[in-house]
């Protein structure tokens, strides 16, 4: 899949120009922000597998942020990561008790606990900048970098010292179709990665062996298969939801302080910018399997990277737009749906006649593009997707509602 | 007195009570922990608050989370959740200032012109959430929260390149001021007749009677007609309300654009009451605080409207602790205790009363 | 032989209801014993108890001889004592090998051994002739086989002395002789059969001995050979059994409900739900649908009240109502008992008067106009409560409180209120005691006699031939047999239901 996806871009990088479509910065971005939707995503897996399902992700990222602001301060990165783990626990401790041992509907925790996060993370770098310590109220004094390292050979790692060749960039600068942009992916993908990126992404085997090769994992999927079931068998189903919860918490932190520590080296506020949310629609995509959730999530952490960096790539994926829109017109049109058909040509109309007349798209439009990619690949997959059987349903012992 | 504690009275208070305890308990915690006296800091906020500009304050701020929380809460009484308010009131507000300064109406004309322009925009904001749900199947969780983040994006840019009339001598963007006729007076004159005098920094907006026609109507609508009961229904069992004969997928649709309608009123109580236009400065965040109050009112005209003006009244009467060095965000931890411990101290109370509905029934001797 | 389980005394009493009053049973080893009362007589719950899913109020359990106190149901399992629950407790998304296991996985360092776990779900099944295949989806099981997973699943941990709560309660005859020969074969090896059942000619098939519970006490234990069922009924009842049987014909000459080539497709590609149905129902007359479940019944009741799609024509009194909504059906004069009470026909939560609109938003005398009349409807909630015997305190009870069957007598009042002029009955009288049975059969007679046409889709054999005009069979979706009740066993409709001729 992934060469398709190189495919297609090249053929539009060769038509548009856009050469920052398949550039090192963006795939290497790309994957860097595709990490904070990979941790939220697997959070929500194992949460939502227990059967607890945790809108509260991003509050919880939130709090992991600050944490590693706070903490990356205090005792440098690495503290500030375990720092953010904890952070996120703190949250994902609520949402649990609130949800498991109260009852509380799974949604309206979720929601509560962002709007807590958020204002926590407020009120707390508000006393820490009135206390002297921080600059602003809303953002933390910058924090030591975490070192990054790559592959041998092939993308310039550097291992005791000596600095190996970086054989993908050279390939990549020949600007030959097709095969540069292949390298150029490559090395973005392989070079200048943090460990904890690659620790991050790691996590996602771990995460399948852990839920569907041990008993552990067979015992907390049941508690969101089938609890009464689960517990008729022994299996104590709360505690199997609370470590679910639990684990969603440490994770979404961790993507948190990830955001504030690696992807750039301060606390910001807003920093998470819907990320969280983003990473739980990676897990849809994903149809609540690890292997799907990464692919959205770097379908996701794309479209972030895109944003940030050259607004005419963007430019360029309207063409792309334009033509999945003819596609599905012209596929309605064979089924005669025609009203549908009808508006989809519209939009392909409108877009065409967006890309003639503005050379560039304002910037605060592009903002929006990782939001308008969720909801598009949600529009398009949510049909055939099947949530574990109890996801969501409040749990009491003795099977009552 | 068993029978007393358990009366209904008490039952539906039991749980607000518990929950302002402990909302006091740990704001006091928050507040020692930067060791500073929590009764200092509550007796001067009660001070301020309630002097009559203060409450004044309160009560508009109140009015515009009301609006808000009666749009969220029509979804949540549907099983449905519509956290996408931020981004139809803000849009709402945006688009109709802009249309609203664009003509000229007589003034009840005029203002009620502005108003249908804002609950369209709002309407039709929220209709792509409920197409996505009815037609594709997405959460409108997710899509409404997606939909707040552009809507964010969207707004700055309509603000920036279109709409915008710049304002001589300072960097604030704006659209053109509301001529007279477009703008919601303020009910000081009938305010004065019952001897509140007039006070710097305004007075009450109008759209106070809005809100409350809105709260009347919410009530009136939710519990004693079929609309209401059908809306009930799909929340609490859909399946049976399916068998009953409501059509699910329209209820849908009613419920979120007719909710994102009421939001898009949501954003005018400032628009049309105090600075007439839309600009840089508009008010972020009431989207989020009016979910808080939804499930802290659950959901019912009154309890949102008391909980309305609680979070008002928090958060005008904390300005005042700046003075004693205490940060004024605090509200917030106020208003998080509470939320939190409601919505816990609410499904605890459903439990307990679901306990001695059973008890009752051995009474009567059930086979 | 020894005793290997006994039960002293045991009490147990839920809010609001005494489930067991002083129960006392011995259970010999390597034997079936039975335990036999009416729905509600406290069976489950003394049999929960046992295998420590409830807790006594009092009394004593001895397994061996020796006094336990089961806190969990792991604490019966580690005493070899295994449950297959009547409501199959299966992950549909899981395998047969994950369901087997689950809590009691096989592994080695942590990691499950699938293979080891595979090689003894093999091994057992053949040795009991329960042919199931691990790996596949339990929600491509049918019910039978469901139901030998469930069995495989107490073998696996080492039951010993093995619990049947209504094991027969969905099978056919035909599935019914294998697990009886299952059974035998258990008994064989040395095993304990516990069976909970009310099918009293079934029991006596299989038992050695069987113990009575009447309202929540043991009334008698006796050998199977020394007993016939009549005997056991009337000590189950303490008194002659009423029967559902319908005299004389009170057809009319109109056509109130008319099926056509009905059809209603599957939506995953799988065969028709229910293909070419046709039958012309009359007014005044009563006809019965009978089948194994999942077989059509369900669906094409609710093809008929129109939360289905289907193809085909669907007449009320002659007007053609298959482009009408669910609630444009209701309004004609189309009734609904739903199968499900709780999940398709009441609001949980809500008090009993909220549950009185509920279907009937658009009528009197719940409503005026658009505005729900309050006072009327509570009214008319006490008075249903009052002539259906519901037990409640009030209309102002939520329906979560109340049981079983009192919601379903509730249900069906609701539904006659509105004098409907066709009435969807399914399963009308499940879960609901012998008393009430009675009255809700009289209830849809009565009905009956006044022209009320009735559709009855129901697992109660002797309730379908007591109470039909007419019978029809459907097997696959399709009706395959139609049958006079006059003339009708229910062997002959077990074997009519199961494609056996």
């Amino acid at each position: 899949m992934l060469t398709f996806v190189v495919f297609a871009l090249s053929i539009l990088r060769l038509v548009t120009g856009a050469s920052d479509l398949t550039s090192i910065g963006t795939a290497s971005s790309a994957l860097l922000l595709s990490v904070p939707i990979v941790l939220a995503a697997l959070g929500g897996l194992f949460s939502e597998r227990a059967g607890v399902v945790n809108i509260g992700l991003e509050g919880m990222m939130i709090l992991g942020a600050w944490g590693g602001g706070f903490f990356g301060v205090k005792y440098g990165p690495w503290a500030g990561l375990v720092g953010s783990i904890f952070c996120g626990l703190f949250g994902a401790a609520i949402h649990a008790l609130a949800t498991i041992t109260f009852g509380v509907d799974h949604v309206v925790s979720g929601v509560a606990i962002n709007i807590i996060a958020a204002g926590l993370a407020r009120y707390l770098s508000t006393i820490l900048y009135k206390g002297g310590s921080w600059l602003g109220p809303s953002q933390s004094p910058d924090v030591k970098s975490i070192s990054l390292n790559g592959l041998p050979v092939l993308s310039g790692g550097e291992f005791f010292g000596w600095r190996s060749p970086d054989l993908l960039s050279k390939l990549g600068s020949k600007n030959w179709f097709l095969i540069s942009d292949f390298a150029n992916v490559l090395r973005g993908l392989t070079g200048d990665l943090s460990y904890i990126t690659v620790l991050a992404i790691a996590l996602v085997p771990i995460s399948y062996f852990i839920l569907w090769r041990t008993s552990f994992g067979l015992r907390l999927r049941s508690a969101g298969e089938a609890p009464v079931a689960a517990e008729s068998l022994g299996v104590n189903v709360y505690a199997m939801k609370y470590a679910g919860v639990l684990i969603s918490g440490a994770l979404a932190g961790l993507g948190g302080g990830f955001l504030a520590l690696v992807a750039s080296n301060h606390y910001q506020e807003n920093q998470t910018g819907g990320r969280g949310f983003i990473g739980l629609a990676a897990m849809l995509f994903g149809n609540w399997r690890p292997g799907g959730l990464l692919a959205g999530a770097g379908l996701f952490g794309f479209a972030d990277a895109l944003q940030l960096r050259d607004a005419s790539a963007i430019h360029a994926l309207l063409i792309l737009i334009v033509l999945a829109l003819l596609y599905v017109s012209f596929r309605d049109f064979r089924r005669s749906r025609r009203i549908v058909g009808s508006m989809n040509l519209a939009f392909a109309a409108f877009f065409t006649w967006f890309y003639m007349t503005y050379s560039e798209l304002p910037g605060q439009l592009v903002t929006m593009t990782p939001y308008l990619a969720t909801l598009i690949v949600l529009s398009m997959a949510s049909q055939k997707l099947r949530a574990p059987a109890a996801d969501g349903i409040p749990y009491r012992r003795g099977g009552l509602k | 007195m068993k029978r007393l504690l358990t009366s209904r009275i008490s039952l539906a208070l039991a749980a607000p009570v518990f929950a302002a305890i402990f909302g006091l308990g740990v704001s006091s915690l928050a507040v020692l922990a930067t060791k500073k006296s929590p009764w200092d800091a509550f007796s001067l906020m009660w001070k301020y608050g309630i002097e009559s500009a203060s409450l004044m304050a309160a009560v508009n701020l109140a009015t515009a989370y009301f609006i808000a929380a009666v749009a969220i809460a029509l979804t949540f009484r549907a099983g449905l959740f519509n956290i996408g308010v931020e981004g139809q009131l803000r849009l709402g507000a945006l688009v109709s200032a802009y249309f609203g300064a664009m003509f000229t109406l007589p003034p009840v004309l005029h203002v009620m012109a502005i108003m249908l322009i804002a609950m369209l925009v709002g309407g039709s904001w929220a209709a792509i959430a409920a197409y996505m749900k009815v037609k594709r199947g997405v959460s409108e969780v997710i899509s409404t929260i997606m939909l707040n983040s552009i809507s964010g994006g969207l707004a700055a840019y309509l603000l920036s390149k279109h709409f915008t009339v710049r304002v001589p001598g300072s960097n604030d963007l704006s659209t053109k001021i509301l001529p007279k006729s477009g703008q919601f007076p303020d009910l000081m004159p009938m305010l004065n007749k019952i001897g509140i005098k007039n006070q710097p920094g305004g007075g009450v907006y109008g759209m106070l009677f809005i809100a409350i026609a809105l709260g009347i109507g919410f009530w009136f609508l939710t519990n004693r007609t079929r609309f209401g009961f059908e809306l009930r229904a799909s929340g609490a069992n859909p399946m049976a309300a399916r068998v009953s004969g409501v059509n699910a997928k329209k209820m849908t649709v009613i419920a979120l654009v007719g909710s994102g309608a009421i939001a898009g009123l949501a954003g005018l109580p400032t628009v049309l009451g105090d600075t007439h236009a839309y600009n840089l400065g508009f008010r972020s965040g009431i989207g989020f605080s009016a979910i808080a109050i939804a499930l802290l009112g659950r959901n019912s005209a009154v309890g949102m409207a008391i909980s309305a003006l609680l979070f008002g009244f928090l958060e005008v009467a904390s300005q005042t602790l700046d003075l004693i060095n205490i940060a004024p965000e605090t509200y917030i931890i106020m208003q998080g205790s509470i939320l939190l411990s409601a919505v816990v101290a609410y499904e605890v109370v459903r439990r307990f009363q679901l306990t001695l509905h059973s008890e009752a029934l051995a009474k009567v001797g059930d086979k | 032989m020894a005793v290997v389980v006994e039960l002293k005394n045991i009490s147990k009493r839920f809010p609001g209801v005494v489930a067991n009053r002083d129960v006392s049973m011995k259970v010999e080893g390597g034997s079936v014993h039975a335990l036999v009362g009416e729905n509600g007589a406290g069976k489950s719950t003394v049999m929960k108890i046992l295998y420590g899913m409830q807790h006594p109020d009092s009394g004593e359990i001895l397994v061996h001889g020796q006094p336990v106190s089961f806190k969990k149901p792991a604490d019966a399992i580690a005493a070899g004592i295994g449950m297959v629950h009547q409501h199959f407790m299966l992950a549909d998304n899981f395998t047969v090998l994950e369901n087997v296991i689950l809590g009691y996985e096989p592994t080695h360092r942590s990691v499950i051994d699938k293979d080891a776990a595979r090689k003894k779900i093999i091994e057992m099944s053949n040795a009991y002739g329960l042919e199931v295949d691990p790996d596949v989806l339990v929600e491509e099981l049918g019910v039978g086989q469901r139901q030998r997973v469930e069995i495989l699943k107490v073998l696996y941990r080492g039951a010993k002395i093995l619990i049947f709560d209504e094991p027969t309660a969905v099978l056919v005859p035909q599935e019914v002789d294998e697990l009886f020969a299952a059974l035998h074969g258990l008994r064989a090896d040395g095993m304990t059969v516990i069976f909970i059942s009310h099918k009293l000619d079934e029991v006596l098939r299989v038992a050695d001995d069987v113990t009575v519970v009447r309202a929540g006490s043991t009334v008698a234990e006796v050998k199977a050979s020394a007993t016939t069922p009549k005997m056991l009924a009337e000590l189950m009842v303490g008194s002659e059994l009423p029967s559902p049987e319908t005299q004389g014909s009170t057809r009319q000459d109109l056509v109130t409900l008319s099926l056509a080539n009905v059809t209603v497709p599957s939506t995953s590609g799988a065969r028709d739900l229910v293909s070419d149905v046709s039958f012309e129902l009359h007014a005044g007359e009563i006809i019965g649908i009978a089948g194994v479940e999942g077989n059509g019944q369900s669906e094409l009741i609710e093809a008929i009240i129109g939360l289905r799609n289907s193809t085909g024509s669907i007449s009320f009194r002659g007007d053609s109502v298959e482009h009408l909504s669910v609630s444009g059906r209701r309004d004609l004069g189309i009734g609904f008992i739903p199968e499900d009470r709780q999940r398709q026909a009441l609001l949980m939560a809500s008090p009993l008067w909220e549950n009185r609109i509920l279907g009937h938003q658009r009528s009197k005398p719940v409503m005026n106009g658009f505005v729900i009349d309050k006072k009327a409807t509570i009214a008319d909630t006490a008075s249903i409560m009052e002539e259906y015997d519901v037990r409640a305190p009030g209309p102002d009870t939520p329906a979560m409180a109340l049981s079983g069957g009192n919601q379903q007598k509730f249900i069906v009042g609701r539904e006659m209120r509105s004098e409907p002029l066709l009435l969807l009955a399914a399963h009308p009288t499940r879960g609901v005691d012998v008393g009430a049975q009675a009255a809700i059969w009289n209830e849809l007679r009565s009905a009956r006699e006044k022209g009320m046409a009735i559709v009855m889709v129901s697992a109660d054999l002797e309730e379908l031939i007591g109470m039909s005009d007419r019978l029809l069979v459907m097997l696959r979706g399709e009706v395959t047999a139609e049958l006079d009740p006059k003339t009708t066993t229910p062997e002959m409709l077990g074997s009519a239901m199961t494609g056996a001729k």
